[in-house]
């Protein structure tokens, strides 16, 4: 797609060893590197927020106590959620994968504002580390929902950890306005916002929903903070306040949030899609059109997480509606996708196979999600297992399987470096099973009606849990090879070409690793991203 | 830091490598700069929209928390923070036109004027203190003699909100004070000024906030 | 007595207790049906594509398909009928659900960290027991004294949070004779999980007989007086009472007549006196080991005789 040519004349200059030493690394500007500081940040969040999950699995294998007690189970699954999503799942792709390609997706030779991405993943940095301050104080309790009253009466830690992630929220938000001014204003010469990968559409939407929905958290979290520390009443109903609108502003975040981790990954899913079936995208408009559709409905739905809290039959009818039409810019996607492999020429490698491993529990999270956007149905389901499942469904069969497949799409360019074909696919099949084993059985347990965040459950409940249990630890295997296959590669992986995948964008027309400035020469557009012909 | 920070072209300002030109660069951060005004402005609107709530259902409680206001004060302050926009709008206008001089005078009245009205502000602040009248249930029911017991609510919104507009006061006096000194040693004109209108957008937008606290919280009654 | 029909949810869906629950059941399997069938045809044709258009040689020459706008019509269509469609079943059920009836039975639920408190119009009161009719509408009038929670019963498909400062509503009419799980849904402290009733549901006559025994209790001997109100009150939820077994506070069992060691302090008998002030005022001397503020002060809660009932029954522990 790009006429420009010329790179790499043997050069080994590249930006991972341009400089060296810690100090170049903690005080880079290079969006390549700072890609590279996310991944190894939220690597270790995800693997301590992971090693909860088995705990907490570990616990409900049996019923009654197993290995922790009421108090710190509620702990261990306050941190697994929040660890999850505020550090590993928001910041995700856009910090790690966004950073990283989005310029090189777009032709330009950084990220709009350097310093302010340096500073972000500081902030991301202070926040966690904020947070796992409460874990030597007084922990916290709440659930990552921080309902009102509870989190206001509850003696644990919940201001610190409500300011972590506020300053967490401000790392998003400084790296969804860096992204906005990237896209709008650092395309290449040719680049027009039709020529853009679908990836750049998926950021670009996400960008909008971190930069619009995120100041709304902050001022709820510190809303939440004072309310504690001086008694304001706002939230509190002795006072005359009222807990239910804490649900209200927490939710009016936390929908768009959840489409600020799912948006991303669908843009992985399409360049995945199309590079492995080297077929151009079928409906590229519908696509990018799609993701700003789902950005903006997605602010008038949140009312669906409060079907029973006591809101007006009115207010949850209207959320039930707006919640339907959501789904449907999603189905559009799939759709798409699967149009795109007709008469495709589909190599079945890793990252695709992590994408066809998306496609087939998005799917099943998605639909779960409509059954719960109808109101009768999330009456008997709110809050019970089979919410577990459907987000689990969505954040790791969907956004998860994306990061993977990207992030296994995207190695050798990022290291310059082929990672073992072979353990990559096991690490899939291991993943792929035992989330089934882990998940699935948790629908029926909710429709069984076993509610969430129980510590503790009724003798019937026993032999589904068990073998959710023993899913669980499948998953952990799958990741434990995953994570033998990065270090395997990193180490002993043979040099990567310029472009393995036979793929069209432009990251793949410099050498890999990219040097410091991107391309050697400019490039100068002239066609869309997957000319397949 | 690194070798990142300009590429030297023989430009009059050295804008950073990945910028086409020195205009690319300042349409990009002006860009940036009213994203993250967008984020203020919808930070402020949550507690805006908490206000409307709470002062719909408790409209005498309201009444009665802003009449322990004093509204001239309130008035004095709009006032001097309408001035101060006006100067730092005129700062921006001398650098245009490479009047340095005129430029640091009209930042450094900007400044005054931020002093002055947190200046005020805190006298409003420790008249109230002295009267007992804190946020919540720090609020001295006894010694106020308050009609409405959860006045605490309608201090609470009070001190949140002109506490953080407070705090962005002396951010963007801090923020002035830096490019004040930048100009003082000369790193603006008529051709790179980006610094100074970005500051200049961010104390406007202050400016906007206060101007719909004051009647919210003052004349509300 | 015929407790036949146990809501034992070991089926796929709890026991359909009421009408109610199998039109939500009905929606459910529809949609179950129509999700699936959807999903069939994306993955079918997935995979169908994955086997055909496999790549052979890496010179595939592949179709350059940019888009179809009738199939795209189709398939933005077809999903948006079928979502208004259950969305439109779905508001005809809600309706239903909340309407609340006329003449209903109405049940005062309080919900408290961590149980359930239930008081008839004529007075009883009941702990994480209720005990309601066949056939006939019931409805609960709920508020919570501390925290949000909420009243779940799956076998009825009902659920609705219980909030500090108002009340919430929920009816029901059930049509199934039995014993039903009543579940706390809303994430409310450390015994969340153990936040449980039991919903009975007995003939009228039986009904009225139960009433009127409960009714009766100011007759009881005081220990047995003091029996229900401990359950009542839910001190079950935080104490043990046949064993050693630790909850949240520390078992009663065995208690009385023994030393207790407590916090910064010297160790104090067991006696009547030690036991009023720690019902009363718990945080006056705090039992090593435990937190402080946990258990509720129950000053101006309890009359001297429901006291001396609770002593009572906490001496006859043995
Ligand atoms: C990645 C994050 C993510 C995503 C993408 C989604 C997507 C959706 N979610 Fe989910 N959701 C969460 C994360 C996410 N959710 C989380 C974290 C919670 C719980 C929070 C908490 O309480 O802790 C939650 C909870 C939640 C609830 C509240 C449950 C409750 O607590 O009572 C509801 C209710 O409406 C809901 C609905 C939906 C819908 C309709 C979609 C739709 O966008 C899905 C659209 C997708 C499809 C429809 C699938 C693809 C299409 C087809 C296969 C075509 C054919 C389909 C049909 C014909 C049906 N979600
Ligand atoms: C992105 C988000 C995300 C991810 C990836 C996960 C991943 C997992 N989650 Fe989580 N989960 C949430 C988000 C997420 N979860 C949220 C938001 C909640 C709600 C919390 C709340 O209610 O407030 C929740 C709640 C939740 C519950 C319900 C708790 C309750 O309601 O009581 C359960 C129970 O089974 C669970 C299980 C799991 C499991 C088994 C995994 C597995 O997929 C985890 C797999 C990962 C690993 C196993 C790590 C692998 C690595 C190793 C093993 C290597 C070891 C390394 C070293 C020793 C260095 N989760
Ligand atoms: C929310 C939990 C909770 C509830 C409900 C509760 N308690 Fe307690 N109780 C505790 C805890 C925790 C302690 C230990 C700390 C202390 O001494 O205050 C305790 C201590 C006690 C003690 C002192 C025991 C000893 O070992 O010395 C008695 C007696 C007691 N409770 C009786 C009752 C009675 C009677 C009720 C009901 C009317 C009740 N409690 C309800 C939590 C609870
Ligand atoms: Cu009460 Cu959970
Ligand atoms: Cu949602």
């Amino acid at each position: 797609m790009a006429t420009a040519a010329a790179h790499g004349h043997g050069s080994d200059k590249n930006y991972l060893n341009e400089s060296s030493g810690l100090w170049s690394w903690l005080t880079t500007l290079d969006h390549k590197r700072i890609g590279i500081m996310y991944f190894i940040s939220v690597l270790i969040f995800f693997l301590l927020g992971g090693i909860m999950a088995l705990l907490l699995r570990i616990e409900l294998m049996y019923p009654g106590q197993t290995i922790m007690s009421a108090d710190t189970y509620n702990q261990v699954m306050t941190y697994h959620g929040s660890i999850m999503v505020f550090m590993v799942i928001i910041p995700g792709i856009p910090a790690i994968l966004g950073n990283f390609f989005l310029p090189l997706h777009i032709g330009a030779k950084d990220v709009a504002f350097p310093r302010l991405n340096l500073l972000s993943w500081y902030c991301l940095m202070a926040g966690a580390l904020l947070a796992f301050t409460t874990l030597i104080t007084h922990k916290v309790d709440t659930g990552w929902t921080f309902y009102t009253p509870y989190s206001i009466k509850t003696g644990t830690s919940v201001t610190t950890m409500v300011v972590a992630a506020f300053i967490m929220g401000v790392s998003s938000i400084l790296t969804g306005l860096n992204f906005i001014a990237t896209v709008h204003k650092l395309r290449a010469p040719g680049m027009t916002m039709y020529r853009i990968p679908l990836f750049v559409w998926a950021i670009y939407s996400t960008a909008i929903l971190q930069v619009l929905a995120t100041p709304v958290l902050g001022i709820t979290l510190l809303l939440l903070s004072v309310e504690r520390a001086f008694g304001v009443g706002i939230f509190d109903p002795a006072l005359g306040g009222d807990p239910v609108l804490f649900q209200h502003f927490f939710w009016f975040y936390s929908h768009p949030a959840v489409y600020i981790m799912i948006l991303p990954a669908m843009g992985v899913i399409s360049e995945l899609i199309t590079t492995f079936s080297r077929k151009v995208i079928f409906g590229y408009t519908a696509i990018a059109y799609s993701s700003l559709g789902i950005a903006g409905v997605s602010f008038f739905v949140w009312g669906h997480h409060m079907f029973v809290s006591g809101q007006s039959t009115i207010a949850g009818i209207v959320f039930s509606f707006l919640t339907m039409l959501v789904g449907v810019p999603t189905a559009i996607k799939m759709f798409n996708w699967i149009a795109t492999m007709y008469k495709g020429s589909i190599q079945m490698q890793s990252p695709m196979l992590f994408a066809m491993g998306f496609m087939f529990l998005f799917g099943i999270g998605g639909v779960t999600g409509i059954m719960l956007a109808v109101i009768p149905i999330n009456v008997h389901f709110h809050d019970t297992y089979f919410v577990v499942a459907h987000f689990h469904y969505v954040m790791v069969g969907g956004t998860l399987m994306a990061i993977m497949g990207g992030f296994y799409y995207w190695f050798p360019k990022m290291f310059g470096k082929m990672y073992n074909e072979m353990t990559a696919r096991l690490s899939f099949v291991f993943i792929f099973i035992g989330f089934n084993v882990t998940f699935f059985p948790q629908f029926i347990l909710g429709a069984m009606g076993m509610p969430r965040r129980y510590f503790d459950y009724i003798p019937a409940y026993y032999s589904l849990n068990a073998i959710s249990t023993v899913g669980s630890w499948l998953i952990a295997i799958g990741f434990l090879i995953a994570l033998y296959t990065i270090i395997n590669g990193l180490t002993k992986g043979e040099k990567a070409p310029m472009n393995p995948w036979g793929s069209k964008t432009l990251e793949w027309t410099t050498s890999s690793p990219p040097p410091h400035s991107n391309f050697d020469v400019e490039p100068v557009i002239t066609a869309g991203p997957y000319e397949y012909r | 830091m690194s070798t990142d920070s300009h590429s030297v072209k023989g430009h009059e300002h050295h804008f950073a490598h990945h910028f086409r030109s020195a205009e690319h660069e300042y349409e990009t951060t002006k860009e940036g700069i009213w994203l993250f005004m967008v984020t203020e402005i919808l930070m402020f609107g949550g507690l805006f929209i908490g206000y409307s709530i709470f002062h719909n259902i408790y409209p005498e409680m309201f009444a009665e928390g802003a009449s322990y206001l004093d509204w001239k004060m309130g008035f004095l302050n709009t006032l001097v923070l309408i001035f101060s926009s006006l100067t730092m709008a005129l700062g921006i206008f001398f650098l245009q036109k490479n009047e340095q001089k005129k430029a640091v005078m009209s930042l450094a009245i900007t400044i005054l004027c931020g002093a002055i009205f947190m200046v005020v502000k805190y006298f409003e602040y420790t008249h109230k203190f002295h009267l007992g009248i804190f946020p919540g249930r720090l609020l001295d029911v006894a010694k106020v003699g308050v009609h409405h017991a959860n006045l605490g609510m309608y201090f609470g919104f009070y001190y949140c909100m002109t506490g953080l507009h407070g705090i962005h006061v002396l951010l963007g006096m801090g923020l002035i004070s830096w490019v004040l000194f930048r100009t003082l040693r000369g790193d603006f004109n008529s051709n790179y000024y980006t610094a100074v209108e970005g500051v200049g957008i961010f104390w406007h937008i202050i400016d906007l906030i206060w101007i719909f606290l004051f009647p919210l919280l003052y004349l509300v009654g | 007595m015929m407790w036949f029909n146990l809501a034992q949810a070991q089926s796929f869906m709890p026991t359909e207790g009421t009408k109610i629950a199998t039109q939500v059941d009905n929606l459910y399997g529809f949609l179950l049906v129509a999700s699936l069938i959807s999903f069939l045809i994306l993955m079918g044709g997935m995979t169908f594509f994955v086997f055909k258009y496999k790549r052979r040689t890496n010179k595939d020459k592949t179709g350059y398909i940019t888009h179809n706008t009738f199939l795209e019509f189709l398939w933005s269509f077809i999903p948006l009928v079928i979502f208004l469609g259950v969305f439109a079943w779905g508001w005809l059920i809600y309706h239903e659900m909340r309407s609340m009836p006329k003449d209903a039975l109405e049940v005062h639920v309080f919900g408290k960290q961590w149980a359930w408190e239930f008081e008839y119009k004529s007075g009883v009161k009941a702990g994480n027991l209720l005990v309601v009719p066949v056939n006939k509408d019931v409805k609960l009038i709920m508020t919570s004294k501390d925290v949000i929670h909420s009243f779940y019963i799956p076998s009825f498909r009902i659920k609705q949070d219980v909030i500090p400062g108002r009340y919430t509503a929920l009816w029901f009419n059930a049509d199934k004779l039995g014993e039903y799980h009543v579940f706390c849904a809303e994430f409310c402290g450390t015994q969340h999980s153990g936040m449980l009733a039991t919903l009975k549901v007995v003939p009228q006559a039986e009904y009225e007989a139960w009433l009127e025994d409960e009714s009766q209790v100011g007759s009881l001997p005081l220990a047995k007086r003091g029996e229900k109100l401990f359950a009542v009150k839910a001190c079950a939820s935080c104490h043990s009472v046949a064993d050693a077994a630790t909850k949240v506070g520390p078992t009663l069992w065995k208690k009385f007549g023994t030393k207790e060691s407590i916090e910064g302090m010297v160790d104090v008998d067991v006696d009547e006196n030690y036991l009023r002030e720690s019902i009363l005022n718990p945080n006056a001397k705090i039992v090593k080991g435990f937190p402080k503020g946990v258990m509720p002060a129950f000053q101006g809660q309890l009359n001297e005789t429901e006291l001396n009932a609770l002593i009572e029954y906490v001496k006859t522990l043995k």
